[in-house]
């Protein structure tokens, strides 16, 4: 399954593919399996799969707790292998976003050979940048896995149009000058760099993550990017329940609010 | 050899250092990275920066001869009185230095992290003197065991934002400020507190503090006729280090030893020796030396010292280990602490528990040292700051409060 089946698909239908986070192992591997498959069955298109990393520099606090419970609980790197299985099987592409530290100790070559095994997509890298990822573009080549590169508003011309070739499945452009979290309202610099993204490459779908919370965030999101990435606000759908089942329905509802938003807009 | 040209343009040092950093930051790390250069190249700000560092700081600090310290050791021990600077501490170089850079780049706001306060300290005090806000995040756990550094820092107008993630520590301060500058970078500079972090800064940091080892290396030359056989550091993040080495390293008779902070020591696993007891990985922006589990989590650091506190190492460190250029060990919280002690009774100076470290392996390298070179040694120990923040602790370790 490549992400770039997801992305035909939303534009055959004209509108924006809904990308939905989850950390792996939040709370447990089994539960985040259960969420995940929730969030699928009620409109998500595409799941991204945080790997739980120590120190998660480019998120907020809902993310780094979600993070701390499950590496808390437990979660190894390779548990990550089985929740791509368990999800990929549902039909939804699944793409995983992870710092670097964990996929160099695991080995670059080899967590690109078992996760392409899994049926995982590829890899979203916050804090590695072309400019570092040789490893990484020799071991995505190798093992044919997407490649999703950050581009920020503060990008120079030229370090987007280097960071857009690097890239292959879509790009992720990160539409506030911040970390994610969500927030009351989404970035007016958003459709700036995506319309720059499309410049470079008008057949690369472009993503944008940090700030929506609602099916009107998304809908906004989605009438000018190819993707809607959420993160932080499905998340505290399970931070913040009392139980499990309670977790998994707020999950549920959101997900459909999310998924009626991207669907809002004719693109 | 060691290459003294090091980093190379991308901020390399063999394998080590680089940026491992959101796409976010680049853009503010290459605008620092080329105004450093050009302030570098610059007489006036060269100058001006000389100007406040033996107007303000009280620079060059002195090498002083420790002779009842060198009796007892076996060696000619010479301290290199960092301590002594204003503030009390090495780490004022490096923040008048970064201060100075943040006025000439435009920015009226730095940020800091800070382990036992005395960066932070620092940083608020270059602030107050160039008219800069200044706002420092500590692990909350660090306010609670250093209150009266956060005092310090509140009296000097600062901002002190308690961090209550994680282990509530150095790491988590430092996250904390990445993640204020990823949101303000356009009128903030990131006052990085050692020679770590991403390109540009171990270098950046490195050529601040680099003035103990130029200074020391003189001072060496007008005193002894000639070079020491050895010079010996505490190694946390490596700033005072790389500080007092830098201008070493291409004396190639001259032994360099970091001395990392064993903690309880390195086979209980609570310590913070990175490079004795970590492995290669990326952390804080950087490839070096990181204590780590199999999966590439970050280890909790231990040690007495909270400015030694640190799960990683400045790159350059980690590219001089493997060169071998330098030797790193560790010295555990006990051995410091006899240093420290000793330091106390023999000279009549309390040193800061960080540099009981350096002074510690330097009297433990003595007998191999002599028996090598068949004559006393001659040792420079960076004492790169004073006790006085550490009463407490040292007062509670000794059962004297």
């Amino acid at each position: 399954m490549s992400i770039s089946v997801a992305f035909e698909k939303a534009r055959a239908e004209g509108r924006a593919v809904l990308v939905g986070c989850m950390p792996a192992g939040f709370p447990t591997v089994d539960g985040s399996i259960a969420a995940m498959k929730a969030m699928v069955e009620a409109g998500v298109d595409v799941i991204e799969l945080e790997i739980p990393y120590s120190d998660p520099v480019m998120d907020g606090p809902v993310i780094q707790k979600a993070s701390d419970i499950a590496l808390a609980n437990g979660v190894r790197v390779a548990d990550t292998m089985r929740i791509v299985e368990a999800v990929a099987a549902t039909g939804a592409p699944v793409v995983t976003m992870t710092y670097w530290n964990p996929i160099e100790q695991y080995g670059v070559d080899r967590f690109a050979r078992d996760y392409a095994a899994a049926g995982g997509t590829g890899l979203i890298t916050p804090d590695l940048i072309p400019d570092e990822a040789h490893d990484w573009l020799a071991a995505s080549d190798a093992h044919a896995l997407d490649r999703t590169f950050l581009v920020s508003p503060s990008s120079t011309d030229a370090r987007l149009a280097m960071t857009v070739a690097h890239c292959r499945g879509f790009v992720y452009a990160t539409a506030l000058m911040g970390v994610t979290g969500a927030r009351e309202q989404t970035s007016t610099a958003a459709p700036t760099l995506v319309a720059r993204v499309r410049a470079v490459n008008p057949d690369l779908p472009v993503g944008v993550g940090l700030g929506v919370r609602d099916g009107a965030q998304a809908a906004e999101v989605g009438s000018f990017a190819d993707g809607v990435i959420v993160g932080s606000a499905l998340i505290r759908c399970v931070l913040d329940a009392p139980d499990e089942a309670s977790g998994l329905t707020a999950l549920r509802s959101l997900s459909a609010e999310l998924a009626a938003g991207v669907r809002a807009v004719r693109r | 050899m060691t290459d003294v040209l090091l980093p190379d343009a991308t901020g390399h040092f063999g394998p080590f250092g680089g940026r491992f950093i959101p796409e976010a930051l680049v853009a503010a790390l290459d605008e620092l990275d080329a105004a450093y250069r050009a302030a570098k190249a610059d007489p006036a700000f060269v100058a001006e920066f000389e100007a406040m560092l033996r107007d303000y700081a009280g620079a060059p600090s002195m090498l002083y001869e420790a002779r009842r310290l060198s009796a007892q050791a076996g060696a000619r021990i010479l301290l290199k009185r960092e301590d002594l600077l204003h503030t009390g501490a090495h780490k004022v170089r490096n923040v008048l230095g970064q201060a100075l850079l943040t006025k000439r780049m435009g920015k009226r706001r730095v940020i800091a992290e800070t382990g036992a306060g005395q960066h932070g300290v620092a940083a608020a005090t270059a602030a107050a003197y160039l008219d800069l806000e200044c706002v420092v995040y500590m692990g909350e756990l660090d306010t609670e065991r250093q209150a009266l550094n956060v005092a310090r820092m509140r009296m000097l107008g600062a901002t002190v934002i308690p961090v209550a993630n994680g282990s509530r520590t150095l790491k988590d301060a430092l996250n904390e400020a990445l993640r204020d500058w990823v949101a303000s970078v356009d009128e903030t500079h990131y006052l990085l507190g050692t020679a770590a972090g991403p390109h540009p800064f171990p270098e950046l940091v490195r050529d601040f503090v680099g003035g103990i080892g130029r200074e020391a290396r003189a001072q060496s030359l007008e005193k002894l006729g000639g070079l020491p056989d050895a010079v010996a550091a505490c190694v946390g993040g490596g700033s005072n280090a790389i500080g007092i080495f830098h201008a070493f390293v291409p004396d190639e008779g001259v032994r360099l030893y970091g001395f990392e902070a064993g903690g309880d020591g390195v086979k209980t696993g609570r310590t913070a020796a990175s490079i004795t007891a970590g492995s290669k990985g990326v952390l804080h922006g950087a490839r070096t030396y990181v204590l780590q589990d199999a999966d590439g989590q970050t280890l909790e650091s231990h040690s007495i010292s909270a400015g030694l506190d640190y799960p990683a190492v400045g790159p350059e460190h980690a590219w001089l280990h493997d060169t071998g250029r330098a030797v790193y060990e560790p010295v555990d919280d006990s051995e410091a602490m006899a240093a420290f002690q000793l330091l106390c009774r023999t000279e009549g100076i309390i040193p800061a528990i960080e540099s009981a470290h350096a002074l510690a392996g330097a009297l433990r390298i003595i007998p191999a040292l002599r028996e090598e070179l068949g004559r006393e040694p001659v040792i420079v120990v960076n004492l790169s700051g004073r006790g006085d923040k550490d009463a407490h602790t040292a007062g509670e370790y000794f059962g004297i409060l």
